[in-house]
Parts: structure tokens; sequence; C-alpha cells
């Protein structure tokens, strides 16, 4: 169980504003009917979406279709800071394939299909495939996770994802033994995304991660954010959470899956290996070669002449992910 | 038209209006901090818009004699220190914002980032280079310093538009997006190359030296390319002695 404090931001802060869970129930019938069947099969679960309502500190903003969920359970899933407000999540972040501004994705994101939508298995697996969206839903119950996000711009939010630990999909597609990194390769599309072509990175956008990276737990395939679909801008309809490493490790609008015994390249490191390395632990004892990471800006709710707050050590999931990195000279591998 | 416009560019209004105009920018960022407009992050766009408005400001100074020379516009002259003026009074707020927004006030902070970071020692150049040309940017201080001294002085500021181009080209690296850098590197090239061209075309001999008498005005009008105009045509004599009653030609 949690410990709950007023102090710790995790309580809503204004008791009026809480949906009453009638109202709330039909406006999520409402809401649901607008969706239609955009809600991707979604629906199915209005009830315990209301019911959950009761129990998660998120507020619904009531811009997209619900993703009901229920609180995670797993260790460190679930920070006690004060949410970012959803205005800001949805309109301040980076997503190069619609721009480089952090209001661009916002502004841009409008063009990107998310239906249909599928991600393809392959390389070193017993089970390689395409997933429909509709299926990946569907591999396991979906979780609220409040993660804090480090940018590695030096910026932070908290924001409430919904999904399931990636670990859930990549047992049941069985990697080989062979199997060493998992490569994340995300939607390039010139029609949809204006900036897919400029020459700010190599497209597609590929992440990656080691294979225990991807099997732990907090790594979290994530589908919606504060109880709703996500907005295209910030990775619709299917993205990764790796909540211990700078923001650009987690890949948006992800197509393919693909599981290798080399380690991938991956766009930030291809495009400056010196500044952004392969793990991209969020470490406040390793300088960006152009900035400190020791301390970090929280959007919204740190004033204009509030100094900034320290940055800690692997974004504050030391205690879970530690062990991940045990005996590793991490100021060499950045 | 051109005498109307030189007519109205030497009024006792032009000078306020452009001073008010210069100050919007950071009408517009007062305002826009004070209601939240600036969105999620002030901070950074406080920081990153009062560069911007330097680098604006950058362009327009170095735009003056230019655009003096090449349309006749003589009235234009007087317009030059305030817009210098403004140059430094934007980047003194960009580093004030750096200072206090991103790094709190402190200092030994600063002193580290100055140090260790080329694209922050570059600004910081760049501002520290401009402190003397705004310190002597009254007449006193040119009838001090004599013209010919003054004038090699303030050639600082095209190191200071060399400088103002590489720190944001540094900044903008990480993003590997330099299409606003190309533009303002093309307006400050484009200006800086036309000094050069006019510096190689005109023979090599001292620069008259012209002090005005009219308090207010821009003295110590002399640009290496206004010599053979000078000579020619007169041109930028009137904009040195007009009187600020605005009795020009």
């Amino acid at each position: 169980m949690l410990i709950r404090s007023d102090a710790a931001g995790f309580n809503h802060p204004i008791p009026s504003e809480i949906t009453a869970p009638g109202v709330y129930a039909r406006r999520h019938l409402l809401q649901s009917l607008a969706a239609g069947a955009a809600a991707i099969g979604l629906s199915a679960w209005p009830e315990r979406k209301a019911y959950a309502q009761a129990a998660s500190p998120v507020t619904r903003p009531g811009k997209l279709a619900a993703l009901p969920s229920q609180l995670s359970k797993v260790a460190g899933a679930n920070t006690m800071d004060k949410i970012t407000a959803y205005k800001d999540a949805s309109s301040y972040n980076n997503f190069y394939e619609f721009g480089t501004d952090k209001g661009d994705p916002a502004a841009n994101a409008h063009t990107l299909k998310t239906s249909p939508w599928t991600v393809e298995i392959e390389g070193l697996v017993k089970k390689p495939g395409k997933w429909a969206l509709e299926d990946l839903l569907k591999v396991s119950a979906l979780e609220d996770r409040i993660y804090r996000l480090r940018c590695v711009e030096g910026w932070s939010m908290v924001i409430p994802w919904v999904g399931y630990s990636l670990a859930d999909l990549i047992r049941q597609v069985e990697p080989l033994g062979a199997a060493k990194y998992v490569e994340f390769v995300t939607l390039a599309d010139p029609k949809t995304m204006p900036y897919v072509g400029s020459r700010i990175l190599d497209w597609p956008y590929v992440e990656g991660l080691r294979l225990d990276e991807a099997m732990h737990p907090l790594t979290l395939l994530t589908f919606g954010m504060y109880g709703e679909v996500l907005p295209n801008q910030s990775g619709a309809p299917v993205r990764l959470l790796v909540p211990w490493k700078y923001g650009f490790k987690s890949a948006k609008s992800i197509v393919k899956i693909r599981f290798t015994d080399k380690q991938p390249g991956t766009a930030w490191n291809k495009a400056a290996a010196n500044e952004y390395g392969f793990y991209s632990n969020v470490n406040p004892a390793v300088d960006h070669p152009r900035w400190s990471q020791a301390t970090e800006r929280r959007i919204g709710e740190d004033g204009l002449l509030t100094k900034k707050r320290k940055t800690l050590m692997f974004n504050g999931y030391e205690a879970q992910v530690g062990p991940l990195y045990a005996g590793m000279d991490l100021k060499k591998f950045y | 038209m051109k005498a109307r416009v030189n007519r109205w560019l030497s009024s006792a209004w032009a000078k306020p209006v452009w001073c008010c105009a210069c100050l919007l920018p950071l009408v517009w960022l007062v305002y826009a901090a004070a209601g939240d407009l600036l969105g999620a992050n002030p901070a950074q766009a406080l920081v990153r818009s009062t560069g911007d408005w330097t680098l604006r400001a950058l362009c327009l100074v170095l735009a003056v004699s230019p655009v003096r020379l090449l349309t006749g516009l003589t009235g234009l002259a007087r317009f030059r220190r305030m817009a210098g003026l403004f140059v430094y009074f934007y980047a003194l707020l960009h580093g004030l914002s750096y200072a206090w927004f991103d790094m709190g006030l402190e200092w030994e902070d600063i002193a580290r980032d100055i140090a260790k970071r080329p694209f922050i020692l570059v600004g910081f150049s760049a501002l520290v280079l401009l402190t003397p040309l705004a310190l002597t940017s009254f007449n006193r201080a040119i009838r001090a310093l004599g013209a010919r001294r003054w004038q090699q002085l303030h050639r600082l500021v095209f190191g200071v538009a060399v400088l103002a181009v590489l720190h944001f080209f540094w900044m903008r690296a990480g993003k590997n997006d330099f299409r606003e850098v190309a533009v303002y590197a093309a307006i400050l090239g484009l200006l800086l190359g036309w000094r050069v061209r006019l510096a190689w075309r005109s023979p090599l001999r001292p620069a008259p030296v012209m002090v005005s008498r009219v308090p207010g005005d821009w003295p110590g009008q002399v640009l290496p390319g206004a010599r053979g105009t000078a000579a020619r045509s007169g041109r930028n004599r009137p904009a040195e002695s007009t009187p600020a009653t605005g009795k020009g030609e």
C-alpha cells in the first residue's frame, strides 16, 4: 500500500474538482460514443475505469478516448511528486518528426494517422509477427504509472502513463538465447511527418535497450497518459517509457521491435555520439558537453525565480534499476 | 520622397518613437511572463527571446550605415547610437536571464559554466566586448578618445557579430537545426561583407574625422566606406550637422 500525504502532492489538491463517479460515468459514456470506433476497441472496460477513478490521483483531461487502467503495483511505479498539468505535458515536448521546437509537435502532429496501426516483432525471437494495436492492448492489464520524465535538455515533468511492462510482451514472443538487445523502430512517414527527410536526424528514429533493461518491470509499453489514449504529439498510439533514462530513449509511435545480438545504432547516438550515449541513464554526475545535468527545472511547478531542483541518480529510480549497472563505469558508458 | 523621409527622420519625434519601438519586445516579454503566456517553460522562453532580440538588434545596428549610404537616407545616422545601445540592453537582459532564471544567481556555478562550456564562453565574451562600446557611447567619451580611436574601438562590434552567430550556432548544434542560424549568419555576413568590400575598394587613407557639435546627435559618423561618397556628394555631412530642430536637407 502506498503511503499518501498531502505534502507530497499525491492527493488531488482540490477535492471539489474531482468528478463525481456518476457524472464521470455519464461523461465517459458520451466520450465513448463520440470516440466510437476510434476508441480502438477499448470501450470494453468503462466500468473498471469509473471504478479506478476513485482510487487514482489522475484527473482525466477529457480530451481523448479513455483508456481504463488500474494503479500499478510495480515497485517505484508511482511517484509521489505532483503531477504536471496535462496542458503542459501535451504542449511542450520533443518529437522531431514534427519539428524541433517544443511547441511544434502539438501544432503539427494532428496529421499522424494512428489507426490502423501494427507493430512488427522481428529478429531473434521464437514468435516473430505483426501485432495489430488491438491485440497488443490485450497482452496484459493496463496500469497507471506515474513516472518522472527527465529530458536531456534539463527539464522534467511528472506524467501518469497508461500501459504495461514491456516484459509482458517480450515473454510472449520468446526471445532466443542469442538476443542481447532490443531495437525500437519508430514511424517515419514523410507524408504525415513534415520533418522526416530533413537532415536533423537519420530517419527513422531508432532507439534501443539492453535486453535486461527492456525486461525491467519499470520499462513501460505505453498506450496512454492521464487516463486517455496518447495524444499524437506524445507518440500515439504506442510508445516506450524508460523512466530512469533521458526522455529521448523513450521512443514514440513504435512500428517495429527487433531483437538483436548487437547494440543497435540509436538516432541521437548516431547524430552526436559524444553528447548522447547508448545508455543515457539520468546521471547528475555526468554532464552533457554543453550543459550541466546536475539540476533540472520541473515544468509548471518551479516558478521563474525558483532555483532548479537537483537531478537524482537514475532519475530517482536507483533502488529499482541500480543493480542493472552494477560494476559498470557510468562515466564511460554514459 | 527621400527628402521627406529624411525630414521625418530628423524630426524631434523620431527618436522617442524609435526608442519606444525598441522597448516593445521587452514590454511584451514582461507582460507575457506576468500573464503566464510564455508556455510551459517561461524561464527558457525568456532566455531564448532576449537572445533572439539581441541578434535582431545587432542586425539592425549594423544595417544602419549600409542602408544610409545605399539609399541616401542620411537621417538614419541619428539612430545608430540608440540601436547600438539596444543591442547591449538586450544582451544584458539575455545574460541576466541566463544567470538568474537558469543558474539561480549562483555565481560560482556561473563562473564554472562559462569556463566549461564553449558556447556560454562565446556568448559571455560577446557581452564583455560590447561593454566598452556601450560605455563610450556618449559624446564626451568620443571627444576624449578622439574620433579615430573611438571608431577603431567600436569596430569590435564586427567581432561581436561573429561571436553572436557562433554562440547561436553552437546552441542550435544540439538539435542539428541551423535554419534560423543560417538566416542570421546570412544577414550579418552580408552586412559585414558590404563593409569589407567598401574598405577594399576605397583608397588606403585615414578616414575623415567628424565630431558633432549638436548634443544628442550622432558624432564620429565615419565608416570606412563613407570616405569616397562623402567627398563626392557630401551625403553624410548633413546628418552630422543637422540640428536637433530638424532643419536638414
